[in-house]
Protein backbone atom coordinates (compact mmCIF):
# COMPACT_ATOMS: atom_id res chain seq x y z
CA UNK A 1 0.00 0.00 0.00
CA UNK A 2 1.05 3.57 -0.59
CA UNK A 3 1.54 5.83 2.42
CA UNK A 4 1.81 9.63 2.45
CA UNK A 5 5.57 9.61 1.82
CA UNK A 6 5.17 7.21 -1.09
CA UNK A 7 2.49 9.41 -2.61
CA UNK A 8 4.68 12.50 -2.25
CA UNK A 9 7.55 10.71 -3.99
CA UNK A 10 5.29 9.49 -6.79
CA UNK A 11 3.97 12.98 -7.34
CA UNK A 12 7.50 14.38 -7.53
CA UNK A 13 8.92 11.82 -9.96
CA UNK A 14 5.92 10.86 -12.06
CA UNK A 15 3.31 13.61 -11.50
CA UNK A 16 1.08 10.92 -10.05
CA UNK A 17 -1.52 11.93 -7.49
CA UNK A 18 -2.92 8.42 -7.33
CA UNK A 19 -2.77 5.13 -9.16
CA UNK A 20 -2.19 6.01 -12.83
CA UNK A 21 -4.44 5.28 -15.77
CA UNK A 22 -3.32 2.64 -18.23
CA UNK A 23 -0.39 0.29 -17.74
CA UNK A 24 1.86 0.71 -14.75
CA UNK A 25 4.28 -1.02 -12.42
CA UNK A 26 5.16 0.58 -9.11
CA UNK A 27 8.28 -0.69 -7.38
CA UNK A 28 8.84 0.11 -3.71
CA UNK A 29 11.93 -0.78 -1.71
CA UNK A 30 13.02 -3.40 -4.23
CA UNK A 31 9.66 -5.10 -4.67
CA UNK A 32 6.90 -4.62 -7.23
CA UNK A 33 3.81 -3.58 -5.27
CA UNK A 34 1.28 -2.63 -7.89
CA UNK A 35 0.83 -3.45 -11.54
CA UNK A 36 -1.74 -3.08 -14.29
CA UNK A 37 -1.66 -4.01 -17.95
CA UNK A 38 -3.87 -3.11 -20.87
CA UNK A 39 -4.95 -4.88 -24.04
CA UNK A 40 -2.02 -3.30 -25.85
CA UNK A 41 0.64 -3.06 -23.17
CA UNK A 42 1.81 -6.08 -21.23
CA UNK A 43 4.23 -6.16 -18.29
CA UNK A 44 6.00 -9.37 -17.32
CA UNK A 45 8.38 -10.01 -14.41
CA UNK A 46 11.85 -11.10 -15.53
CA UNK A 47 12.79 -14.64 -14.61
CA UNK A 48 16.57 -14.30 -14.43
CA UNK A 49 17.10 -10.99 -12.63
CA UNK A 50 15.11 -8.26 -10.91
CA UNK A 51 13.03 -6.16 -13.26
CA UNK A 52 10.29 -6.27 -15.85
CA UNK A 53 9.75 -6.67 -19.58
CA UNK A 54 7.29 -4.22 -21.10
CA UNK A 55 5.71 -5.12 -24.43
CA UNK A 56 3.89 -2.45 -26.44
CA UNK A 57 1.92 -4.00 -29.31
CA UNK A 58 2.57 -2.65 -32.81
CA UNK A 59 0.46 0.38 -33.77
CA UNK A 60 -0.60 1.13 -30.19
CA UNK A 61 -1.41 4.84 -30.10
CA UNK A 62 -1.86 7.34 -27.31
CA UNK A 63 -1.21 4.98 -24.38
CA UNK A 64 1.21 5.35 -21.49
CA UNK A 65 3.26 3.18 -19.15
CA UNK A 66 4.26 4.41 -15.70
CA UNK A 67 7.08 2.52 -13.99
CA UNK A 68 8.14 4.65 -11.01
CA UNK A 69 10.48 3.39 -8.32
CA UNK A 70 10.38 4.60 -4.74
CA UNK A 71 12.77 3.90 -1.90
CA UNK A 72 11.58 4.96 1.51
CA UNK A 73 13.99 3.23 3.89
CA UNK A 74 17.66 3.72 4.71
CA UNK A 75 20.36 1.27 3.73
CA UNK A 76 18.65 -0.05 0.58
CA UNK A 77 20.63 -0.89 -2.55
CA UNK A 78 18.15 -1.64 -5.30
CA UNK A 79 19.18 -2.74 -8.78
CA UNK A 80 16.58 -3.22 -11.48
CA UNK A 81 16.74 -4.27 -15.14
CA UNK A 82 13.82 -3.22 -17.31
CA UNK A 83 13.41 -4.01 -21.00
CA UNK A 84 10.97 -2.27 -23.32
CA UNK A 85 9.75 -3.51 -26.68
CA UNK A 86 8.05 -0.56 -28.38
CA UNK A 87 6.15 -2.12 -31.29
CA UNK A 88 6.25 -0.95 -34.89
CA UNK A 89 4.20 2.15 -35.65
CA UNK A 90 3.19 2.72 -32.04
CA UNK A 91 3.14 6.08 -30.24
CA UNK A 92 3.52 5.87 -26.45
CA UNK A 93 4.61 7.72 -23.35
CA UNK A 94 6.86 5.99 -20.83
CA UNK A 95 7.15 7.67 -17.43
CA UNK A 96 9.88 6.31 -15.20
CA UNK A 97 11.58 8.19 -12.41
CA UNK A 98 12.85 7.38 -8.97
CA UNK A 99 12.28 9.04 -5.66
CA UNK A 100 14.25 8.30 -2.50
CA UNK A 101 13.15 9.19 1.00
CA UNK A 102 16.09 8.42 3.26
CA UNK A 103 15.30 9.04 6.93
CA UNK A 104 18.49 7.47 8.32
CA UNK A 105 22.27 7.65 8.25
CA UNK A 106 22.97 4.79 5.82
CA UNK A 107 22.97 5.42 2.11
CA UNK A 108 20.07 4.44 -0.13
CA UNK A 109 20.86 3.64 -3.75
CA UNK A 110 18.92 2.75 -6.86
CA UNK A 111 20.58 1.61 -10.08
CA UNK A 112 18.13 1.32 -12.95
CA UNK A 113 19.20 -0.29 -16.22
CA UNK A 114 16.67 0.30 -19.00
CA UNK A 115 16.89 -1.29 -22.45
CA UNK A 116 14.62 0.08 -25.17
CA UNK A 117 13.96 -1.37 -28.60
CA UNK A 118 11.99 1.18 -30.58
CA UNK A 119 10.77 -0.56 -33.68
CA UNK A 120 10.22 0.74 -37.21
CA UNK A 121 8.23 3.97 -37.36
CA UNK A 122 7.44 3.96 -33.63
CA UNK A 123 7.44 7.08 -31.45
CA UNK A 124 8.31 7.07 -27.78
CA UNK A 125 8.53 9.86 -25.26
CA UNK A 126 10.46 8.81 -22.18
CA UNK A 127 10.28 10.96 -19.05
CA UNK A 128 12.63 10.21 -16.17
CA UNK A 129 12.68 12.35 -13.05
CA UNK A 130 14.93 11.84 -10.05
CA UNK A 131 14.31 13.25 -6.62
CA UNK A 132 15.60 12.80 -3.09
CA UNK A 133 14.29 13.86 0.31
CA UNK A 134 14.57 12.93 3.97
CA UNK A 135 16.19 14.47 7.00
CA UNK A 136 18.72 11.71 7.57
CA UNK A 137 22.42 12.09 6.80
CA UNK A 138 22.44 8.96 4.61
CA UNK A 139 23.26 9.64 0.99
CA UNK A 140 20.66 9.34 -1.74
CA UNK A 141 22.25 7.83 -4.84
CA UNK A 142 20.68 7.26 -8.25
CA UNK A 143 22.55 5.71 -11.16
CA UNK A 144 20.43 5.29 -14.31
CA UNK A 145 21.71 3.44 -17.36
CA UNK A 146 19.59 3.86 -20.48
CA UNK A 147 20.27 1.90 -23.67
CA UNK A 148 18.14 2.68 -26.71
CA UNK A 149 18.11 1.35 -30.25
CA UNK A 150 15.82 3.14 -32.69
CA UNK A 151 14.90 1.41 -35.91
CA UNK A 152 14.13 3.03 -39.27
CA UNK A 153 11.88 6.07 -39.01
CA UNK A 154 11.56 5.80 -35.25
CA UNK A 155 11.37 8.88 -33.06
CA UNK A 156 12.53 9.06 -29.46
CA UNK A 157 12.23 12.01 -27.12
CA UNK A 158 14.01 11.77 -23.78
CA UNK A 159 13.29 14.14 -20.93
CA UNK A 160 15.68 13.44 -18.08
CA UNK A 161 15.43 15.62 -15.02
CA UNK A 162 17.20 15.60 -11.68
CA UNK A 163 14.89 17.79 -9.64
CA UNK A 164 16.75 18.04 -6.32
CA UNK A 165 17.93 16.09 -3.30
CA UNK A 166 20.11 13.53 -5.12
CA UNK A 167 23.55 13.38 -3.50
CA UNK A 168 25.38 11.30 -6.10
CA UNK A 169 24.46 10.31 -9.61
CA UNK A 170 26.18 8.68 -12.58
CA UNK A 171 23.96 8.81 -15.61
CA UNK A 172 24.85 6.69 -18.62
CA UNK A 173 22.77 7.03 -21.80
CA UNK A 174 23.63 5.16 -25.01
CA UNK A 175 21.56 5.55 -28.20
CA UNK A 176 21.87 3.94 -31.64
CA UNK A 177 19.91 5.55 -34.46
CA UNK A 178 19.15 3.74 -37.71
CA UNK A 179 17.88 5.13 -41.03
CA UNK A 180 15.69 8.23 -40.70
CA UNK A 181 15.51 7.78 -36.95
CA UNK A 182 15.27 10.89 -34.81
CA UNK A 183 16.35 11.59 -31.23
CA UNK A 184 15.76 14.59 -29.00
CA UNK A 185 17.32 14.57 -25.54
CA UNK A 186 16.53 17.24 -22.99
CA UNK A 187 18.53 16.88 -19.79
CA UNK A 188 18.03 19.15 -16.77
CA UNK A 189 20.13 18.82 -13.67
CA UNK A 190 20.43 20.69 -10.37
CA UNK A 191 23.08 20.05 -7.75
CA UNK A 192 23.85 21.87 -4.50
CA UNK A 193 25.72 21.45 -1.19
CA UNK A 194 28.44 18.82 -1.90
CA UNK A 195 26.41 16.78 -4.38
CA UNK A 196 28.08 15.28 -7.44
CA UNK A 197 26.61 14.46 -10.84
CA UNK A 198 28.17 12.86 -13.87
CA UNK A 199 26.34 12.45 -17.15
CA UNK A 200 27.60 10.44 -20.10
CA UNK A 201 25.55 10.49 -23.29
CA UNK A 202 26.75 8.58 -26.37
CA UNK A 203 24.76 8.79 -29.59
CA UNK A 204 25.69 6.75 -32.66
CA UNK A 205 24.09 8.05 -35.85
CA UNK A 206 24.39 4.85 -37.84
CA UNK A 207 21.57 5.19 -40.36
CA UNK A 208 21.25 7.47 -43.36
CA UNK A 209 19.45 10.75 -42.58
CA UNK A 210 19.27 10.05 -38.88
CA UNK A 211 19.18 13.15 -36.67
CA UNK A 212 19.92 13.85 -33.04
CA UNK A 213 19.66 16.86 -30.80
CA UNK A 214 20.92 16.94 -27.22
CA UNK A 215 20.07 19.88 -25.01
CA UNK A 216 21.67 19.72 -21.59
CA UNK A 217 21.10 22.44 -19.01
CA UNK A 218 22.39 22.38 -15.49
CA UNK A 219 22.76 24.53 -12.41
CA UNK A 220 25.59 23.84 -9.96
CA UNK A 221 25.32 25.59 -6.60
CA UNK A 222 27.35 25.70 -3.39
CA UNK A 223 30.28 23.21 -3.49
CA UNK A 224 28.66 20.74 -5.87
CA UNK A 225 30.45 19.12 -8.82
CA UNK A 226 29.16 18.25 -12.28
CA UNK A 227 30.79 16.53 -15.24
CA UNK A 228 29.18 16.14 -18.67
CA UNK A 229 30.53 13.91 -21.44
CA UNK A 230 28.31 14.37 -24.48
CA UNK A 231 29.49 12.35 -27.41
CA UNK A 232 28.01 12.10 -30.90
CA UNK A 233 29.37 9.89 -33.70
CA UNK A 234 28.15 10.37 -37.28
CA UNK A 235 28.60 7.16 -39.25
CA UNK A 236 26.41 8.02 -42.24
CA UNK A 237 24.75 11.04 -43.86
CA UNK A 238 23.25 12.52 -40.71
CA UNK A 239 22.82 15.63 -38.59
CA UNK A 240 23.56 16.10 -34.92
CA UNK A 241 23.60 19.01 -32.52
CA UNK A 242 24.80 19.13 -28.91
CA UNK A 243 24.01 22.15 -26.76
CA UNK A 244 25.33 22.06 -23.22
CA UNK A 245 24.74 25.07 -20.94
CA UNK A 246 25.53 25.35 -17.26
CA UNK A 247 25.03 28.04 -14.67
CA UNK A 248 27.67 27.96 -11.99
CA UNK A 249 27.21 29.48 -8.54
CA UNK A 250 29.08 29.59 -5.24
CA UNK A 251 32.17 27.38 -5.19
CA UNK A 252 30.76 24.79 -7.57
CA UNK A 253 32.75 23.15 -10.34
CA UNK A 254 31.41 22.15 -13.77
CA UNK A 255 33.21 20.30 -16.53
CA UNK A 256 31.59 20.05 -19.94
CA UNK A 257 33.29 17.77 -22.43
CA UNK A 258 31.35 17.60 -25.69
CA UNK A 259 32.81 15.37 -28.41
CA UNK A 260 31.71 14.97 -32.01
CA UNK A 261 33.25 12.53 -34.45
CA UNK A 262 32.39 12.16 -38.14
CA UNK A 263 33.04 8.85 -39.88
CA UNK A 264 31.25 10.00 -43.06
CA UNK A 265 31.79 13.06 -45.25
CA UNK A 266 28.07 13.92 -45.19
CA UNK A 267 27.80 13.91 -41.43
CA UNK A 268 26.97 17.37 -40.06
CA UNK A 269 27.70 17.62 -36.36
CA UNK A 270 27.72 20.68 -34.15
CA UNK A 271 28.52 21.12 -30.51
CA UNK A 272 28.09 24.16 -28.32
CA UNK A 273 29.01 24.37 -24.67
CA UNK A 274 28.83 27.28 -22.26
CA UNK A 275 29.42 27.63 -18.52
CA UNK A 276 28.90 30.88 -16.68
CA UNK A 277 27.25 32.59 -13.78
CA UNK A 278 23.90 34.38 -14.03
CA UNK A 279 24.42 37.51 -16.12
CA UNK A 280 24.15 40.67 -14.03
CA UNK A 281 21.99 42.26 -16.77
CA UNK A 282 19.43 39.48 -16.30
CA UNK A 283 19.23 40.16 -12.56
CA UNK A 284 19.08 43.91 -13.13
CA UNK A 285 16.29 43.58 -15.69
CA UNK A 286 14.09 41.52 -13.37
CA UNK A 287 14.88 43.73 -10.38
CA UNK A 288 13.91 46.76 -12.45
CA UNK A 289 10.49 45.11 -12.77
CA UNK A 290 10.14 44.93 -8.97
CA UNK A 291 11.60 41.51 -8.13
CA UNK A 292 14.11 41.22 -5.30
CA UNK A 293 17.55 39.89 -6.19
CA UNK A 294 16.64 36.50 -4.70
CA UNK A 295 13.35 36.35 -6.60
CA UNK A 296 15.14 37.37 -9.79
CA UNK A 297 17.74 34.63 -9.31
CA UNK A 298 15.05 32.00 -8.64
CA UNK A 299 13.08 33.11 -11.71
CA UNK A 300 16.16 32.82 -13.93
CA UNK A 301 17.11 29.38 -12.57
CA UNK A 302 13.53 28.10 -12.76
CA UNK A 303 13.26 29.17 -16.40
CA UNK A 304 16.67 27.74 -17.25
CA UNK A 305 15.86 24.34 -15.78
CA UNK A 306 12.23 24.20 -16.88
CA UNK B 1 9.08 64.83 -9.58
CA UNK B 2 12.74 63.77 -9.91
CA UNK B 3 15.76 65.77 -8.90
CA UNK B 4 19.41 64.96 -9.39
CA UNK B 5 21.47 67.13 -7.04
CA UNK B 6 25.20 67.52 -7.63
CA UNK B 7 25.53 63.97 -8.93
CA UNK B 8 29.09 62.83 -9.46
CA UNK B 9 30.08 59.38 -10.65
CA UNK B 10 33.73 58.40 -10.48
CA UNK B 11 35.61 55.27 -11.41
CA UNK B 12 39.14 54.29 -10.54
CA UNK B 13 41.46 54.28 -13.51
CA UNK B 14 45.15 53.59 -14.00
CA UNK B 15 45.84 57.31 -13.70
CA UNK B 16 43.67 57.92 -10.65
CA UNK B 17 39.98 58.66 -10.38
CA UNK B 18 38.04 59.52 -13.52
CA UNK B 19 34.76 61.42 -13.34
CA UNK B 20 32.13 59.96 -15.67
CA UNK B 21 29.58 62.47 -14.35
CA UNK B 22 30.44 65.83 -12.79
CA UNK B 23 27.97 67.76 -10.62
CA UNK B 24 24.89 66.88 -12.61
CA UNK B 25 21.84 68.91 -11.57
CA UNK B 26 18.51 68.15 -13.16
CA UNK B 27 14.91 68.74 -12.18
CA UNK B 28 12.30 66.73 -14.07
CA UNK B 29 8.65 67.73 -13.88
CA UNK B 30 5.69 65.36 -13.73
CA UNK B 31 4.02 64.32 -16.99
CA UNK B 32 6.67 65.69 -19.30
CA UNK B 33 8.86 64.10 -21.94
CA UNK B 34 12.60 64.70 -21.71
CA UNK B 35 15.12 63.69 -24.31
CA UNK B 36 18.73 63.43 -23.19
CA UNK B 37 21.12 63.75 -26.09
CA UNK B 38 24.78 64.49 -26.66
CA UNK B 39 27.97 62.91 -27.98
CA UNK B 40 28.77 59.24 -27.45
CA UNK B 41 30.61 58.61 -24.21
CA UNK B 42 29.35 61.88 -22.74
CA UNK B 43 27.54 60.27 -19.80
CA UNK B 44 23.92 60.00 -21.01
CA UNK B 45 23.45 56.31 -20.17
CA UNK B 46 25.19 56.80 -16.83
CA UNK B 47 22.56 59.39 -15.88
CA UNK B 48 19.81 56.92 -16.80
CA UNK B 49 21.42 54.19 -14.70
CA UNK B 50 21.81 56.56 -11.75
CA UNK B 51 18.06 57.26 -11.93
CA UNK B 52 17.22 53.51 -11.89
CA UNK B 53 19.75 52.72 -9.16
CA UNK B 54 21.90 50.53 -11.38
CA UNK B 55 24.81 52.86 -10.64
CA UNK B 56 25.28 54.43 -7.23
CA UNK B 57 26.62 57.99 -7.41
CA UNK B 58 29.95 58.78 -5.79
CA UNK B 59 28.44 62.04 -4.53
CA UNK B 60 25.13 63.82 -4.72
CA UNK B 61 21.48 62.94 -4.13
CA UNK B 62 18.56 61.54 -6.09
CA UNK B 63 15.13 62.78 -4.98
CA UNK B 64 11.89 61.24 -6.24
CA UNK B 65 8.58 62.84 -5.32
CA UNK B 66 10.38 64.59 -2.46
CA UNK B 67 11.90 61.38 -1.08
CA UNK B 68 15.64 60.89 -0.99
CA UNK B 69 16.07 57.61 -2.88
CA UNK B 70 19.87 57.75 -3.26
CA UNK B 71 20.33 54.72 -1.01
CA UNK B 72 17.48 52.67 -2.49
CA UNK B 73 18.33 49.69 -4.69
CA UNK B 74 16.85 48.84 -8.09
CA UNK B 75 13.95 46.81 -6.68
CA UNK B 76 12.93 49.52 -4.23
CA UNK B 77 12.97 52.15 -6.95
CA UNK B 78 10.97 49.87 -9.25
CA UNK B 79 8.34 49.56 -6.53
CA UNK B 80 8.12 53.36 -6.37
CA UNK B 81 7.14 53.41 -10.05
CA UNK B 82 10.45 53.95 -11.79
CA UNK B 83 11.35 51.82 -14.81
CA UNK B 84 14.27 51.44 -17.17
CA UNK B 85 14.39 50.03 -20.69
CA UNK B 86 17.79 48.63 -21.56
CA UNK B 87 19.74 49.70 -24.63
CA UNK B 88 20.74 46.04 -25.04
CA UNK B 89 18.05 43.99 -23.29
CA UNK B 90 19.21 40.66 -21.82
CA UNK B 91 17.97 37.34 -23.13
CA UNK B 92 16.58 34.60 -20.86
CA UNK B 93 16.87 30.92 -21.74
CA UNK B 94 13.70 29.08 -20.79
CA UNK B 95 11.61 32.17 -20.03
CA UNK B 96 8.82 32.88 -22.47
CA UNK B 97 7.70 36.32 -23.64
CA UNK B 98 4.39 35.67 -21.90
CA UNK B 99 6.16 34.98 -18.58
CA UNK B 100 8.35 38.06 -18.84
CA UNK B 101 5.33 40.26 -19.51
CA UNK B 102 3.43 38.64 -16.63
CA UNK B 103 6.32 39.49 -14.31
CA UNK B 104 6.22 43.05 -15.60
CA UNK B 105 2.50 43.38 -14.97
CA UNK B 106 2.85 41.90 -11.48
CA UNK B 107 0.56 39.11 -12.75
CA UNK B 108 -2.26 41.63 -13.10
CA UNK B 109 -4.76 39.64 -15.16
CA UNK B 110 -6.60 42.79 -16.19
CA UNK B 111 -3.72 43.76 -18.44
CA UNK B 112 -4.00 42.09 -21.82
CA UNK B 113 -0.59 40.77 -22.87
CA UNK B 114 -1.58 40.69 -26.52
CA UNK B 115 -2.42 44.39 -26.40
CA UNK B 116 1.01 45.13 -24.94
CA UNK B 117 2.73 43.43 -27.84
CA UNK B 118 0.41 45.04 -30.36
CA UNK B 119 1.38 48.41 -28.88
CA UNK B 120 4.98 47.78 -29.91
CA UNK B 121 4.12 46.45 -33.35
CA UNK B 122 4.41 42.72 -32.71
CA UNK B 123 1.75 40.22 -33.73
CA UNK B 124 0.96 38.89 -30.28
CA UNK B 125 0.09 35.23 -30.84
CA UNK B 126 3.32 34.71 -32.75
CA UNK B 127 5.41 35.88 -29.82
CA UNK B 128 3.77 35.09 -26.49
CA UNK B 129 4.98 31.50 -26.37
CA UNK B 130 8.44 32.17 -27.75
CA UNK B 131 11.41 32.12 -25.43
CA UNK B 132 13.25 35.37 -24.76
CA UNK B 133 16.41 33.83 -26.20
CA UNK B 134 18.60 34.06 -29.28
CA UNK B 135 15.73 33.03 -31.55
CA UNK B 136 14.50 36.63 -31.26
CA UNK B 137 16.15 39.29 -33.39
CA UNK B 138 17.64 42.37 -31.75
CA UNK B 139 14.70 44.46 -32.97
CA UNK B 140 12.11 42.01 -31.66
CA UNK B 141 13.85 41.89 -28.29
CA UNK B 142 13.95 45.67 -28.14
CA UNK B 143 10.22 45.93 -28.77
CA UNK B 144 9.48 43.32 -26.10
CA UNK B 145 11.67 45.34 -23.73
CA UNK B 146 9.53 48.41 -24.39
CA UNK B 147 6.38 46.31 -23.85
CA UNK B 148 7.65 45.37 -20.37
CA UNK B 149 7.83 49.08 -19.57
CA UNK B 150 4.34 49.81 -20.90
CA UNK B 151 3.06 46.88 -18.82
CA UNK B 152 4.12 48.51 -15.58
CA UNK B 153 2.06 51.71 -15.73
CA UNK B 154 5.01 53.69 -14.37
CA UNK B 155 5.36 57.14 -12.89
CA UNK B 156 8.78 57.58 -14.49
CA UNK B 157 10.08 55.56 -17.44
CA UNK B 158 13.63 55.83 -18.71
CA UNK B 159 14.43 54.53 -22.20
CA UNK B 160 18.08 54.09 -23.12
CA UNK B 161 18.44 54.54 -26.90
CA UNK B 162 15.16 52.79 -27.71
CA UNK B 163 15.56 53.29 -31.46
CA UNK B 164 18.85 51.34 -31.66
CA UNK B 165 18.29 48.11 -33.60
CA UNK B 166 14.77 49.01 -34.69
CA UNK B 167 13.97 49.27 -38.39
CA UNK B 168 12.63 52.46 -39.94
CA UNK B 169 9.00 51.33 -40.20
CA UNK B 170 8.92 50.24 -36.57
CA UNK B 171 10.70 53.41 -35.59
CA UNK B 172 7.71 55.49 -36.69
CA UNK B 173 5.53 53.22 -34.57
CA UNK B 174 7.95 53.63 -31.67
CA UNK B 175 7.51 57.39 -31.59
CA UNK B 176 3.74 56.88 -31.51
CA UNK B 177 4.19 54.40 -28.67
CA UNK B 178 5.90 57.03 -26.52
CA UNK B 179 3.14 59.51 -27.24
CA UNK B 180 0.53 56.89 -26.32
CA UNK B 181 2.23 55.92 -23.04
CA UNK B 182 2.52 59.56 -22.13
CA UNK B 183 -1.12 60.31 -22.96
CA UNK B 184 -2.58 57.13 -21.45
CA UNK B 185 -0.64 56.83 -18.19
CA UNK B 186 0.66 60.37 -17.64
CA UNK B 187 4.08 58.79 -17.30
CA UNK B 188 7.06 61.10 -17.10
CA UNK B 189 9.36 59.89 -19.85
CA UNK B 190 13.10 60.23 -20.21
CA UNK B 191 14.49 59.08 -23.54
CA UNK B 192 18.14 58.89 -24.40
CA UNK B 193 18.31 59.41 -28.12
CA UNK B 194 19.96 61.08 -31.06
CA UNK B 195 16.99 60.75 -33.39
CA UNK B 196 15.23 63.86 -34.67
CA UNK B 197 11.82 62.13 -34.64
CA UNK B 198 12.30 61.34 -30.93
CA UNK B 199 13.68 64.80 -30.22
CA UNK B 200 10.47 66.23 -31.64
CA UNK B 201 8.53 64.52 -28.82
CA UNK B 202 10.49 66.34 -26.14
CA UNK B 203 9.15 69.04 -23.88
CA UNK B 204 12.79 69.69 -23.01
CA UNK B 205 16.06 68.57 -24.51
CA UNK B 206 18.96 67.96 -22.12
CA UNK B 207 22.40 67.94 -23.69
CA UNK B 208 25.03 66.03 -21.76
CA UNK B 209 28.65 66.20 -22.86
CA UNK B 210 31.89 65.36 -21.06
CA UNK B 211 29.93 64.22 -18.02
CA UNK B 212 28.21 67.57 -17.55
CA UNK B 213 24.89 69.14 -18.39
CA UNK B 214 25.93 71.32 -21.31
CA UNK B 215 22.52 72.80 -21.99
CA UNK B 216 18.82 72.41 -21.26
CA UNK B 217 16.72 73.79 -24.04
CA UNK B 218 13.42 73.52 -25.87
CA UNK B 219 13.11 71.16 -28.81
CA UNK B 220 12.39 74.10 -31.12
CA UNK B 221 15.57 75.85 -30.14
CA UNK B 222 17.61 72.63 -30.28
CA UNK B 223 16.31 71.59 -33.69
CA UNK B 224 16.82 75.12 -35.06
CA UNK B 225 20.44 74.95 -33.88
CA UNK B 226 20.92 71.64 -35.67
CA UNK B 227 19.51 73.07 -38.92
CA UNK B 228 21.74 76.13 -38.59
CA UNK B 229 24.80 73.97 -37.90
CA UNK B 230 24.00 71.80 -40.94
CA UNK B 231 23.58 74.87 -43.12
CA UNK B 232 26.86 76.38 -41.87
CA UNK B 233 28.61 73.14 -42.59
CA UNK B 234 27.09 72.92 -46.08
CA UNK B 235 28.00 76.52 -46.88
CA UNK B 236 31.53 75.92 -45.66
CA UNK B 237 31.93 72.92 -47.97
CA UNK B 238 30.50 74.85 -50.94
CA UNK B 239 32.90 77.73 -50.32
CA UNK B 240 35.88 75.40 -49.88
CA UNK B 241 35.19 73.81 -53.26
CA UNK B 242 35.06 77.25 -54.95
CA UNK B 243 31.48 76.82 -56.17
CA UNK B 244 30.76 80.29 -54.81
CA UNK B 245 33.26 83.11 -55.31
CA UNK B 246 35.27 83.57 -52.15
CA UNK B 247 34.07 87.14 -51.83
CA UNK B 248 30.51 85.89 -51.37
CA UNK B 249 31.47 83.41 -48.65
CA UNK B 250 30.51 84.82 -45.31
CA UNK B 251 32.03 82.63 -42.62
Amino acid sequence: MLNAIDKALLEAVADLHDIPQGAYNIRKNGVGINRATTANINIVTKGDKPGIDVFVKPFTKGESVHIPVILSAEGLEDVVYNTFEIGEGSDVLVVAGCGIHNPGSKKSQHDGVHDFYVRKGARMKYVEKHYGQGEGSGEKILNPKTLIEVEEGGVVELEMVQIRGVDRTKRDTQVILHKNARLVVVERLLTYRDQTAESLINVDLVGEDSTAQIISRSVAQDQSRQVFHLNMRGKNRCRGHIQCDSIIMGQAKVSSIPEITAFHSDAQLIHEAAIGKIASEQLTKLMSMGLTEKEAEETILHGFLK
Amino acid sequence: MLKLKDITLSVEGEQGNFNILKNINLSLQKNKIYVITGPNGGGKSSVAKIIMGIYQPTAGEVLFEGQNITGLDITERAKLGIGYAFQNPPRFKGIKVRELLELATGKNKEINLCDLLMDVGLCAQDYLDREVNTSLSGGELKRIEIATIIARNLKLAVFDEPEAGIDLWSFQKLAETFENIHAKYQTTIVIISHQERILKLADEVIIIANGEVAEITSKESFLADIVKRDMDCLCSKVCDKGVIPSAQCNR
